[in-house]
């Protein structure tokens, strides 16, 4: 029986770490090492052609990524270009060609 | 000899089952891969079959195959060495049969050319045969040069001016084996022949004056040595490197036909396949090998997995396609195109994923001419800046196509085998193009170019900015004042190799800057290594390919870098002391 209070609860967004599963993210981490370095600071995503039109977001997909969050990522890796301009604003060097052909090749599904 | 025919012994033999079984061997090949030959490539060959293309055809035949003109260029030692081989071989075998056919005799088996000294046992058989006899001797020294020059090659190989050779597998190891055998085993054969027959020419003749007349054990050994050797050699080509003799030719043939690569594999790709000689001459310069160390991934190796059937992804993967080594490869072999379909093949998912792109709204600029920065020049402000100048001062209207944001020309995707995902990118860009009604495109990104240039089928005339620049100066659409800050030129590779674009930057420089040379440059100009061709590299890597490319670049202590890509730009920014310039904002600066 559900009784309208007028109001309802968001589901938690808390992530358990425990029932995460990391398996992917090492396996990225070891295809590019340099993954390791970035700081977050957004200047891939400030630049990023596609996040120009659209809603994609390389920094979020990093950190969902970090958490082990891989439901959504197959079907943002897909909006990217592969311009290349992030490579280029990237203040750790990070080699993001490399971390984004390597994540399509990890998440997304056929 | 007591044999029925006079012109036979049974050491012949394993030369005539060889040469047989050769035959055989490279007609089923070369049938087979003819079969897979592609619909339009197939009506291609049919429709040129018999014009007059097949007199270029025949001309270059020669000139590569025999005499190999495109290595004399590169190298003269190299140049030396492999058209002795090939050329004085087909001497070898053309005067050869001239002679045997020449003598008066009751039959001539085609072995007669190759052992004709053993059968021919005197000097005046026709009038004129000293002369063949000349010239048989003159060319077997001009081989055995060649090959001494090979086997020197093979111990120091620097001083052919090669840093670094191909590392055979055993069976080019093998053939190479026997083929260096077949012509000092030949000249052995000939002195002791002229030792004991007195037939020789002026060097074996000589040779087996030095030696008593040799007896017939020894002489049939030798004879039978030789011919083993040739067999060896015929049995092993097939499956070795030097199955590039015949196949160089075909390719040669069908490409001056017409025919070019698809993008994936055909039959014309086999011909190309086997045509590559390992000569090696794509290792040296090829920057991942230079700078890196990644010593696997040349085009020579790359081309001999695909001929084994075994092709790890990475080695079509880890490549800048700066085209340096197509510019290097003396059989002109579309390396570019092969590694390309390679790639093809991981493509990954088929879905269109850049429907966000359809919120671009279509923008009216008729008779205005179209400028597309493309995606790096909005990390490169200065260049779009420049060219807003130049467009005012030539009072030209123009609609700056991706002055907000930019859509991606899809060349990167493309390369990476992303073909549906680009051709997603090309319907909309095209579609865009086509609802503005511009009169011209102009951009400012090689990657681009090319793409809009090979890739698009755009009804506009599309060039690269320096091409209008060039344009605008000649027609004195625009006035230049020439400064003399001492510039040197990079030729972006997209640019310079991918488009043949050369004259054009070089031209605006000369008039507004005083333009000194790089080391290297034109078609040898190095890659500055954020190429978008390779996604395996990392910043460091890419670092020290640029460092490289820069160092070329200094040769003449030039005080201004000028290119005209805005990716080249971006990567001497940060290794130069010194400005880096577009040539549109040199352009831009030298307004009057």
């Amino acid at each position: 029986m559900s009784v309208n209070f007028g109001y309802s609860i968001a589901p938690t967004r808390a992530i358990n770490y425990d029932n995460c599963d990391f398996s992917k993210l090492h396996e990225l981490e070891q295809a590019v090492p340099s993954f390791k370095r970035c700081i977050n600071c957004g200047a891939c995503t400030a630049t990023c052609s596609a996040q120009q039109f659209t809603s994609f977001n390389i920094r979020k997909i990093k950190t969902l990524c970090m958490d082990g969050q891989y439901e959504s990522l197959g079907k943002e890796l897909k909006k990217c270009m592969l311009c290349g301009k992030c490579t280029l604003v990237c203040p750790r060097g990070l080699a993001l060609r490399p971390i984004i052909m390597t994540m399509r090749k990890i998440f997304v599904t056929k | 000899m007591e044999t029925s025919n006079p012109y036979f012994s049974p050491f012949v033999l394993p030369f005539v089952l060889g040469a047989i079984f050769l035959l055989g061997i490279c007609v089923w090949k070369f049938v087979r891969w003819f079969k897979h030959f592609d619909r339009l490539q197939r009506a291609i060959i049919r429709k040129n079959l018999l014009s007059w293309k097949i007199i270029p055809a025949l001309w270059e035949m020669f000139r590569e195959g025999i005499l190999h003109v495109r290595i004399w260029r590169k190298n003269l030692m190299l140049g030396y060495m492999h058209s002795s081989i090939a050329l004085g071989w087909f001497m070898l075998i053309l005067v050869g049969f001239i002679e045997s056919h020449m003598t008066p005799a009751s039959s001539h088996p085609f072995w007669m050319a190759i052992f004709y000294r053993f059968f021919i046992t005197t000097h005046q058989t026709f009038p004129g045969a000293q002369v063949l006899t000349f010239i048989m001797e003159l060319m077997l020294i001009y081989v055995l040069s060649g090959i001494l020059l090979a086997v020197v090659k093979k111990i120091y190989s620097r001083i052919l001016g090669m840093k670094k050779t191909t590392k055979h597998i055993l069976i080019d190891r093998f053939a190479k084996a026997f083929l260096w055998l077949i012509f000092p085993l030949r000249l052995l054969s000939e002195v002791l022949a002229a030792s004991r027959f007195q037939n020789g020419g002026f060097f074996t003749g000589f040779l087996g004056d030095l030696i008593p007349p040799s007896n017939e054990y020894f002489l049939l050994l030798s004879w039978t040595l030789y011919s083993c050797a040739l067999c060896g050699f015929f049995v092993t080509l097939p499956f070795s490197r030097y199955m590039h003799i015949f196949s160089e030719l075909l390719l040669i043939y069908f490409r001056k036909m017409g025919v070019r690569e698809k993008s994936e594999r055909t039959g014309y790709t086999m011909y190309e396949l086997n045509a590559c000689s390992r000569c090696g001459m794509c290792i040296d310069n090829c920057p991942l090998n230079k700078e890196l160390g990644h010593n696997d991934v040349q085009s020579v190796y790359f081309l001999r997995n695909l001929r084994q059937k075994k092709s790890p992804i990475r080695v079509a993967d880890d490549c800048l396609m700066c085209q340096r080594c197509a510019s290097d490869c003396p059989v002109n072999i579309d390396l570019m195109a092969i590694r390309q379909q390679e790639r093809n093949k991981h493509e990954m998912d088929t879905a269109d994923n850049y429907g966000y792109l359809d919120t671009v709204q279509p923008f009216n600029a008729i008779g205005r001419v179209g400028y597309f920065g493309g995606c790096m020049s909005h990390l490169t402000p200065g260049v779009p800046e420049a060219m807003k100048a130049i467009f005012e001062a030539a009072g030209q209207k123009y609609w700056y196509m991706d002055e907000d944001r930019t859509m991606c020309c899809g060349r990167p995707l493309l390369q990476q085998g992303f073909n549906r995902q680009a051709a997603d990118l090309r319907r909309k860009l095209t579609e865009m193009i086509n609802k503005s009604k511009i009169t011209m495109l102009i951009t400012s990104c090689p990657i681009c170019y090319q793409s809009f240039k090979k890739e698009y089928k755009l009804r506009i005339p599309v060039i690269h900015h320096t091409e209008y620049i060039a344009m605008l100066l000649k027609t004195g659409r625009i006035k230049v004042r020439k400064d003399d800050v001492r510039t040197v030129y990079h030729d972006p590779c997209e640019l310079g190799r991918g488009c043949g674009i050369y004259k054009e930057p070089r031209e605006v420089l000369k008039a507004t800057t005083h333009l000194v040379k790089a080391k290297q440059e034109k078609e040898d100009s190095l890659c500055c290594g954020i190429n978008l061709g390779d996604t395996l590299l990392d910043i460091d890597q890419q670092t020290l390919i640029r460092n490289a490319a820069f160092q070329n670049l200094m040769y003449k202590h030039p005080d201004q870098i000028a290119t005209a890509c805005p990716m080249c730009k971006k990567a001497f920014a940060h290794a130069s002391e010194f400005p880096v310039k577009d040539i549109a904002e040199i352009v831009r600066e030298n307004l009057k």
